[in-house]
């Protein structure tokens, strides 16, 4: 079956914008075919540097016949209705046929629609669907008035291993492309996909990103592997240097020893932010002072020009980054702390230093909750865990955040868990980041983003749908995973409530210190005290809700987190997650299974007869009244096993609770055997419903068994 | 590279070869503007030629100045007064891209043993409401050159599109003499008694004009100076003249710089000063499209 072969050949596509510009090609052509009735067995789609290209293999070389009839008045209707028939269908009377219908003879128009050459149908629906490609940022370039991500220089386009002629503005579709840009750069027509790619290939093009990655990868390590080193994974690197090449070259240079006694974190960050090299480690994961460039050319040397001339820029990136580390450490974090006045944290929450100081107290509340925390130590490194942005080398290179705060403050000679909970402050920055357990880190690393979340919920800035520019999920998340998985103890809406407060008092303080600084103002009246609860709640909820979501990751349904979340309001993460695990366990059981049965038959039988009765059957049952064996030993368990819940939920016990939840099964299942609910005695009916009701507010004292589903 | 026997081997050299390699590309040959301007493009030879709908194709040596840059000539690699190289062609060419790297081969740069590299960056300036879309030219993994198609210039669509090309020419010239320290480049090719190297003509420059932006300065001179230039501008644009407003922009847009090396501009602040200046480039942009260009 014929294949359709589409290639754009323009100047150079951000490698950041390349694998989602192919899915969108082959997404946008594989529509267009579809909806001009063109089904295709396969739509491929690659991309590299300079080129698209698409391949729709198994088309059918004419689209399916569309008939359409139309059946119209009888022959012998008034000349007036036939008339306007014709004309509605534009054909002549001796155009339309005449059927008999059983009803008469009716004239019928019938059109097949115009089949069409597949190539004729391209030509139309292309240069359509290529229009409507989607990139994240275009231009124009010359006169023109068409938009591409850079200028667009090609267009090739077969069917079958014919042309099809199109046109984009002036560029004009045909058979033929170009190779390397240095290698190989004159014109070559091809006849379709297999000859194309081999065409490519012998004009040094790898077509396929997924080649050149295996390329890079195998490469750099045959390079790295006589010295005994390997390459320090590092994907997204490698996903954008496979952007920028055609021909993937990997070539290994030097680093200057001399610039060695650098932390290693600050020259992958050199060598990867600005230069997109590779680093290696030896066997011991230390840095080696060699690194892996990948060219996209064949020099004609063998490559030694361009490694000399990358390890010369490394030498000059290196002293740039070396200025910085010396430069940066002859002032103390603690001095440059005041500059953080001059950094905003947030329109319409003040300041990063504001920010600090509201960590500080945060902090030193929370530390109470986390054992072994310093009191002391959590303030320093409070005070000192933003510092580090105001230094050369975080503005040079942002993503050092945290780590040269580490450094500087041992170069000040802080104390070690002080300098640990400034690198780790910002951890854990997703569901995979290692989570820290240093305690004083992990109370610096609450309070950063609890004050995070308490001040965008107060001034309305709240994830929506997919939506969720400043990582809130994420400082949930965090703020999770920090105390979970550190077992802490601690009541998170008065931590809430708290963090709040600070953004009020913090403002009150500075308001008076430095008035003139007008990025120190903030909407006070955003913070008045009445909304603490308000915000407290809704951060309560958000907190509960992405706790769902991290549990279920863990195989816990949600159901039984709203079941026990909703019944209690439970706000220590610590004593929720337990006590839903032990409901989790419990209707896993047969006992749980069974109870759960009966708690919905009693509470859909007391509901049904509420209903009927309109009235609610919320009372204590009366002993006097219990008169069946079954009625009476349920009526004692219930007593029993309400005053040992309460008692095991003191004292934490869930399990147990459970337990003596699991003990009214028998006695329950006995009664729905043996007793009738709905008797002829009034008395004896209404005392049965407080019964059964009575089972419901027992079991709900655990959780909202209502909210379990399945 | 060894590339003593060619004549760019100078910085001069350099100089005179992009001159000649431009002229013959049919572009008018400019002198630097003779203002304090933070990069070749703030040129009205770029910023204002590049509205409107009239060809145009020049080429430029432009001292830049940087105040923030400054590293009181102890820094190898960074100045507060270094040299572009700017090419402006509208509307681009088709070939723009073939005739640049021409250019490069033309000054010693030979694609067939170098690795050269288009990578993406956008270059936006906020003081003039300038954008475009383009690549830092890498070769060898240093970048020699800023490509950019512009977009908007002012606030305004370029219609037709220009092409610029920026070559940062102390980085090329420390590429084809194979040095590490800008101050060792040789500026004139001469050996022995006669030579003079970039050091000889611009440290002490760069030492003075360090201590003069980090610390001399005065900041309450500068702030006055800046309100003179945006009123000067605004009247200016009142009377119909574009090319004198922009000329009191360029000069509050360098005021400006200077002010935020000096340290004394908060980040509330910078945000107001960069939207001042923007108002001024806006204005004298639109005065410039006001009337046709052969008469401008």
């Amino acid at each position: 079956m014929p294949e359709l072969l589409l290639e754009l050949l323009s100047e150079e596509i951000p490698a950041r914008m390349q694998a989602r510009a192919a899915a969108d090609l082959g997404r946008l052509v594989g529509g267009a075919l579809d909806e001009a009735r063109l089904p295709c067995a396969s739509v491929d789609t690659y991309v590299t540097p300079r080129r698209l290209t698409l391949v729709a293999d198994g088309l059918p070389a004419r689209q399916p016949d569309v008939r359409e009839e139309r059946k119209g008045p009888r022959v012998d209707a008034p000349e007036k209705a036939i008339s306007g028939f014709l004309r509605s269908v534009g054909l002549d009377r001796d155009q339309v046929e005449e059927r008999e219908t059983g009803k008469g003879v009716f004239l019928f128009a019938v059109t097949a629609r115009a089949e069409r050459d597949t190539p004729e149908v391209l030509a139309d629906i292309l240069p359509d669907a290529l229009r409507r490609l989607p990139w994240p940022k275009s231009m124009r370039w010359g006169g023109r008035s068409l938009r591409w991500v850079r200028p667009l220089h090609r267009i090739l386009c077969l069917f079958d291993g014919a042309t099809v002629g199109f046109a984009l503005d002036d560029v004009v579709s045909g058979d033929t492309t170009v190779g390397h840009r240095f290698l190989a750069p004159r014109p070559f027509a091809v006849t379709g996909f297999a000859d194309y790619a081999d065409k490519l290939r012998r004009a040094r093009v790898v077509l396929d990103p997924v080649e050149r990655r295996r390329t890079i990868v195998e490469g750099a390590g045959k390079l790295a592997a006589p010295g005994g080193l390997k390459v320090v994974p590092d994907e997204a690197l490698l996903n954008e240097v496979t952007g920028l090449v055609e021909w993937p070259v990997p070539l290994i240079g030097r680093i200057d020893a001399a610039f060695m006694d650098l932390p290693p974190e600050v020259m992958t960050a050199t060598m990867r932010a600005n230069q997109k090299y590779f680093a290696l480690e030896d066997a011991g994961g230390a840095l080696a002072p060699r690194f892996v460039v990948v060219a996209n050319t064949e020099a004609a040397d063998g490559g030694r020009a361009i490694v000399a001339g990358n390890e010369r820029v490394l030498r000059a990136r290196l002293s740039d980054a070396r200025f910085f580390w010396n430069e940066d450490r002859k002032r103390t974090l603690e001095s440059r702390a005041p500059e953080l006045a001059n950094v905003v944290f947030r329109a319409g929450l003040g300041t990063l230093r504001a920010k600090a100081r509201r960590m500080e107290a945060l902090a030193v509340s929370i530390a109470e909750h986390v054992p072994g925390a310093d009191e002391g130590m959590a303030r320093s490194a409070s005070r000192l865990a933003k510092a580090d942005l105001v230094t050369g080398m975080v503005r040079e290179f942002p993503e050092l955040q945290g780590v040269m705060g580490r450094y500087y403050a041992l170069a000040n000679r802080e104390n070690a868990e002080v300098a640990e909970a400034i690198a780790e402050h910002y951890a854990p920055r997703g569901p995979r980041d290692r989570c820290p357990t240093a305690p004083v880190s992990v109370a610096v690393a609450l309070a950063d983003k609890i004050d995070t979340l308490a001040g965008f919920f107060a001034i309305g800035e709240k994830p929506t749908g997919s939506k969720d520019p400043f990582a809130l999920r994420r400082a949930a998340l965090g703020v999770i995973r920090l105390i979970l998985e550190n077992a802490l103890s601690l009541g998170l809406r008065g931590v809430f409530v708290e963090a709040f407060k600070h953004y009020s008092n913090v403002a009150m303080k500075l308001k008076f210190e430095d008035s003139e600084n007008p990025l120190e103002r903030y909407d006070v009246s955003a913070t008045a005290p009445a909304r603490a609860d308000e915000v407290a709640c809704e951060l309560m909820e958000f907190v509960a809700d992405r706790l769902e979501t991290y549990l279920r990751d863990r195989g816990i349904r949600h159901d039984r987190i709203t079941a026990v979340f909703s019944r209690t309001g439970e706000d220590d993460l610590s004593r929720l997650v337990a006590r839903i695990g032990a409901l989790d366990e419990f209707l896993a059981g047969e006992d749980g299974g069974n109870l759960l049965t009966a708690y919905r038959r009693a509470a859909n039988i007391v509901r049904i007869e509420e209903t009927n009765d309109d009235v609610a059957y919320r009372g204590r049952a009366d002993g006097a009244l219990l008169c069946e064996p079954p009625e009476r030993e349920l009526f004692e368990a219930l007593t029993a096993s309400e005053k040992e819940i309460a008692g095991h939920l003191a004292a934490e016990r869930y399990v147990d609770a459970m337990a003596a939840l699991g003990r009214l099964r028998r006695p329950v299942d006995r009664f729905f055997d043996d007793v009738t609910v709905n008797c002829d005695e009034p008395d004896l009916r209404r005392n049965r419903l407080f019964l059964l009701s009575r089972i419901g507010s027992a079991l709900e004292s655990v959780a909202d068994f209502s909210r379990i589903e399945g | 590279m060894a590339a003593s026997g060619l004549s760019t081997h100078s910085f001069q050299g350099l100089i005179l070869e992009l001159q000649r390699f431009w002229a013959e590309q049919g572009c008018v040959i400019l002198q630097p503007y003779d203002m304090e301007v933070g990069a070749g493009t703030f040129h009205p030879a770029t910023t204002l030629r590049a509205l409107g709908s009239d060809p145009w194709k020049a080429a430029y040596v432009q001292p830049s100045r940087r105040p923030a840059d400054g590293r009181y000539g102890e820094n190898p690699n960074r100045v507060q007064r270094y040299y572009q190289y700017q090419v402006i062609l509208k509307p681009s060419p088709d070939d723009i891209l073939d005739v640049y790297l021409a250019s490069l081969a033309h000054i010693g740069i030979d694609a067939a043993s170098h690795d050269i590299r288009f990578v993406e960056d956008d270059w936006e300036s906020p003081t003039l409401g300038a954008w475009g879309l383009g690549w830092e030219v890498w070769c060898d993994g240093m970048e020699v050159s800023q490509f950019t198609y512009f977009q908007q210039v002012g606030g305004f669509d370029c219609d037709p599109v220009s092409g610029e090309i920026t070559y940062g020419l102390e980085r090329l010239a420390m590429y084809i003499q194979g040095i590490d320290n800008i101050f060792d480049l040789d500026w004139n090719g001469v050996e022995g008694e006669g030579r003079f190297t970039y050091g000889d003509i611009y440290l002490r420059g760069e030492r003075e004009f360090s201590a003069y932006n980090f610390e001399y300065a005065d900041t309450d001179v500068l702030r006055r100076q800046f309100e003179d230039a945006e009123a000067a501008c605004g009247r200016l644009v009142e009377a119909g003249l574009a090319l004198p407003a922009y000329d009191q922009c360029m000069k509050a847009s360098h005021l400006f710089n200077l002010l935020d090396a000096r340290g004394v501009v908060g980040v509330a602040e910078r945000a107001d000063y960069i939207a001042r200046v923007r108002a001024l480039a806006r204005a004298s942009c639109e005065r410039w499209l006001d009337r046709p260009e052969g008469e401008a």
